[in-house]
Formats: C-alpha cells, structure tokens, sequence
C-alpha cells in the first residue's frame, strides 16, 4: 500500500447464486482524489459498493480503509469510520421533513463525538447544525425547502440530501452512487460545483456515474467495469480511448462483422 | 368564498391548518389565552377525565373495569409506538403481562418483597428478560416478527404447564395485595398518564426521530452509522418494559399470577384499540383501551355472543373509520376544510 491511498480494494469477488456480479476487482483510490467508475449497466459497479460498505458481504477479497481491514464489517461500522455511501435509489426518511432527515446520522457515534451529545456542540443541537449542512449543500435557509416533508421533495433534492446524510458523518471519504442520475442538465450544472466543493474541503470522493462529461471534469482517474470485471484504470482520455473501452460501450465491430456474415 | 354550488368533479376538498394552530406551534403559543387554551385544553379535558373516571363510577367493579382497562392502555402504547413508530408489529402483549406477571409473583412470594418493590423489579427485570427473547427475532420485519412474538407466550404458557414449575396450572397463590384500595386505583392511571405524555415526547426527540427512521427506511439508518438492531431493541425494551408493568401490576391486584396471563387478550384488544383510535397518535389507542374494555364487560351479559357483537364493532371502525377515532378528531381541531374548484 503507497502512502497515499485511503482505499485499497483487493480481488473483491461477489456471486449471486450463478450469477458472477464482481469477479477480482482491485482497485486504489488516493487521498483526496476523486475516482470515477463506469461501465456499462449491469457491470457490477453498485454491487462493488455495497460490498465496500458492507451493505452486501463479499465472497472473497478484502478491503482496507486508511491501512485497517474493514472487509465483512457491518455498515454501521464502516459508517461511523468516515466511510459513507450515497445511494443511487435515494432513501430519504419520507415521512420526515428535510432537516430532520440529517437528525438521525448527527445521531451516530461518529458525529456524537465530534459535536458533543446535543449534536453540534457549540454549534448548537442537532437541528441547528442540520440546517448549516443543508445550506452548504445547496437548500435555501430562508425557504421553506429545508422544512418541507423529505416525499414532497423533487429528486434534485434528494439527490442532495443524500450527499448531505454522508456529510453529516463527517466523512473522510464518500462513495457516490449516480449522483447526476435523473437530474436535469441545469441541476447537474449546479451540482459540479458542489462536488468540486467536497474535493477542496479534502473529502475524497468515489464516483459511479454515467454522466461522463461530468464526471471527467471533477475525476483525476477513472475505472471501467464490465460484467463484474475491471477492464481497465487511468486518466480520463487513455481509457475512453482504450479499444475495449469502447467495445464495451459500443459493441465490437469484428462481433458485429461476425454476425452479419454469419 | 364557499364553492357549495360546484358539484361532482368539479370540486375537491381542500384541508388548511387553522391559523391558531401555525401560531401555536412556535415560541409565541402563549400570546392569548385562547392559544393557551388551544393548546392546553384537550391534554387538560384527558387528564382531569382519567383522573376522575373512578370518582365517577360507583361500583367496585366497573372501578376494576377503569384499572384493567388501564393496564390493556399500557399495553396498547407500547403497541402503537412499536407498531407506527419504529415498524415492528409486536403481538407480544400475552407475553409481557406474563413475564411481568410471574416475576412480581415470584418476587413478592419468594423474597417477601411488597409491592412497592416488585412492580418496579419486575418492570425492569421483564423488559430485559422479553428483549433478551426477542432479541434473534430482531433483524425480522412484519408479520414475520409478529409471529415470533406471538410465539413465546403459547410455548412459555405449555412449559409451565408440562413442567409444572411457578405453581403449574394453579399458579402462584396468595400474592401481595396494595395496601390501600385507593393506591391501587391510581397508581395505574397516573402510570399510564406519564407513560402516553413520556412516549409522545420520546418520539419527538433525537432518539425518537431514529426510531421513526428504522420504520421509514433501515438501510439508510446503517448507512448514517446506527445499527438498526440496537434501536429495534431499545424500542422493545420500552414497550416489553410497559407491558411487564402491567403484568406485575396484574398480578398485585387480582393477588394471583397465572397462565391465563399468557392469554392472547393481551395481544389482541390492544391491536383493536389502536384500529379503533387510530394508529400513530399514542393517545388513540389509549382511549380505545378505555372504550372496548368496558364494552367488552359490559357484553358479558351476552354469554358467547359478545365476539359476535365485538366482531360487528370492530368491522364497523374498520369499514366506515379506518383512520381510527383520533386521527379523525385532530384533523377537524387542526384543520378546516373547504371546497375548491378543481
């Protein structure tokens, strides 16, 4: 392990029944960098993080995080650690209004020890200091956004309320699954900033993404995954001008050849 | 502007929350005295009415009625807050009133402890024994929990019969009663009082607001860093903690503990409690203790038939109130209604 890297993933395997879904993927990720992983669907690169968090257990491989082996812990565990997650489908507490959303991880023992048992310590209790954080990431404190039940809120939203859950862990570092998913081209424009935002504050970031032009603006490298496997790793331009890269996304052309002369 | 003359689809509801109550639910809620009454009134008009409900009935036994009905409403609190605030539906109530029940029993016969004692130990000891059992049955959800605490009252009732420990099918004999008729009496009352004002407070804390994320959505409460295990069963050791509670309290006023205190009433009456006063609200469900215990009684006069005409109660609420009686009652003193055009 070089001495930079916080995240060191080795030959992560994962099977679902017959299913290979992640077979010996490695991986580094540096401190303070922003790693992108793409590929196309169904290539196993939500599956990798539910297996770096522990939300699924891995089959075989092993995961450090700053030098200490947290494969096959339990994701509160990882949690409390500073390794955080967003997900892709976004699980906001519904039936909660939006700062009191950020409540429940200003709860954990990880923010409990940072911000004192009422939360915030001189910041304030849990409230207060759940405000800040969503103002920081983007919901108007003067509006009625950050009051609003966290169902009436649109997916922009909640796409940063995902994001401000993990930054209510203080995290070390934060793996984001799709974050510009299902965003219009003027919130994701907003939203770039907000992840450049986290980088400078020294948060390194893990992307999934599908959103390439995004996310080569923000990643310094990036990895492609495809059915379950690690095709390759590097700065943006090499690997999008890899022959298997495009295989990959496009389909090969000797494939296609093949089965029009057959 | 009433919009009574549009008609059918031209028309929809439209609920509003009264200006008294948006006004009262900041710092300035005690700028008039109508406020104040706004707020104080329905907790004031609860309180005094429970505090006065033996007062007002004359007989000794409909004042036994007014103590049971109280310990089904502990029970029926420790459902709802399980139930609508942290997802797991518990039938566990048999089972609570008799671990709590048997061990005041067993304290008070073979210690000699009086019952100022026991009922606290009991309480205490019942909530760690019930959460310590239901513990491998934590990680389940819906009706998969529910059967594993409906389990452990049938077996733990089959056990002290096959085995024929605590007394057998007799039970244990000659427990402590209260020393005065009057302590026995309200007790209980002033007990479940702090326990609906405790656990209406508890939901709204920090802590409570987890309990709520564990219902809404588990994943994302492992993913802040909390394990949903530790909260599912700190929530159990509440509600188990209630539960036992009226199982000793049982077991000091009747001076008797028994395996009919694994009967499955204690499940069931406090689930039709809260269908009739409405999930979710805490108070609902007390009040429904107070209204189908009684009423329950009361068709004993019926022989066999009362299920029957407890089964077309209950349908009733169902068909014609699903919300239940409070979740109703609030939303006509929070909000009014009016017509809007679509």
């Amino acid at each position: 392990m070089s001495e930079g890297d916080i995240l060191k993933v080795t030959n992560v395997s994962k099977a679902f029944g017959g299913v290979q879904a992640l077979l010996n993927v490695s991986f580094n990720v540096q401190q303070g960098e922003v790693f992108g992983i793409i590929g196309p669907n169904g290539s196993g690169k939500t599956t990798l993080i539910n297996c770096i968090t522990g939300f699924i257990k891995m089959n075989s491989g092993k995961v450090l995080y700053k030098g200490k082996d947290i494969s096959y812990k339990a994701p509160n565990q990882i949690a409390n650690l500073g390794l955080t997650r967003t997900f892709q489908i976004m699980r906001p507490y519904y039936s909660l209004p939006a700062y009191k959303n950020l409540v429940i991880p200003l709860f954990s023992p990880r923010a409990r020890k940072a911000g004192g048992w009422r939360g915030g310590g001189k910041l304030g209790d849990r409230e207060t200091v759940s405000i800040d954080i969503l103002e920081e990431i983007g919901f108007e404190r003067d509006s009625f956004v950050p009051y609003k039940l966290a169902s009436s809120l649109p997916t922009g939203y909640l796409k940063r309320l995902e994001l401000a859950r993990c930054l209510a862990l203080r995290p070390d570092i934060i793996l984001c699954d799709e974050v510009f998913s299902g965003l219009s081209m003027s919130e994701i424009a907003s939203m770039v900033p907000l992840i450049e935002k986290l980088q400078m504050d020294g948060i390194t970031l893990v992307m999934i993404e599908h959103r390439l032009r995004e996310l080569f603006r923000v990643a310094s490298r990036v990895m492609v995954m495809n059915f379950g496997e690690k095709l390759t790793e590097g700065i943006p331009e090499d690997v999008m001008n890899d022959e298997r890269v495009k295989e990959a996304y496009l389909g090969s052309e000797k494939l296609l050849d093949y089965t029009f002369e057959g | 502007m009433t919009n009574e003359h549009l008609i059918g689809k031209e028309r929809r509801k439209e609920r509003l929350d009264r200006g008294i109550k948006v006004r009262t639910e900041g710092i300035y809620a005690v700028s008039s005295w109508q406020e104040v009454a706004y707020l104080v009134l329905p907790r004031l008009i609860l309180i005094v009415g429970l505090l006065l409900l033996p007062l007002l009935i004359p007989s000794l036994y409909w004042k036994r009625v007014v103590s049971i009905a109280a310990i089904y409403a502990l029970l029926a609190l420790g459902f709802d807050f399980l139930a609508h605030f942290v997802g797991l539906v518990s039938l566990g109530g048999a089972f609570f009133i008799g671990v709590g029940g048997y061990t005041a029993a067993l304290l008070n016969k073979s210690l000699g402890l009086p019952p100022a004692l026991t009922i606290p130990m009991a309480t205490l000891g019942g909530a760690i024994i019930c959460t310590l059992l239901l513990l491998p049955a934590l990680p389940l959800r819906g009706v998969y929990f529910a059967i594993v605490t409906l389990m452990y009252p049938l077996a733990l009732m089959r056990i002290i019969e096959a085995l024929n420990i605590f007394g057998g099918t007799d039970g244990i004999l000659g427990v402590a009663s209260f020393p005065n008729r009057w302590i026995e009496q309200y007790l209980i009352i002033l007990i479940v009082i702090f326990a609906l004002f405790g656990l209406r407070r508890l939901v709204n804390e920090d802590i409570g607001l987890v309990f709520r994320g564990v219902k809404d959505n588990d994943q994302s409460v492992r993913a802040s860093g909390l394990s949903i295990t530790l909260y599912k069963a700190i929530a159990v050791f509440i509600t188990a903690g209630l539960g036992s509670l009226g199982g000793a309290y049982l077991a000091h006023i009747y001076m008797w503990s028994g395996i009919s205190q694994f009967a499955l009433d204690f499940s069931v009456i406090p689930i039709a409690a809260t269908v009739i006063g409405g999930g979710g609200t805490l108070v609902g469900p007390l009040l429904g203790c107070f209204f189908l215990v009684p009423i329950s009684e009361w068709l004993r006069t019926f022989g066999t038939l009362r299920i029957v005409f407890y089964s077309v109660i209950l349908m009733a609420f169902i068909m014609f109130r699903s919300e239940g009686v409070m979740v109703y009652a609030q939303r006509k003193y929070h909000q009014f209604q009016r017509w809007v055009k679509v």
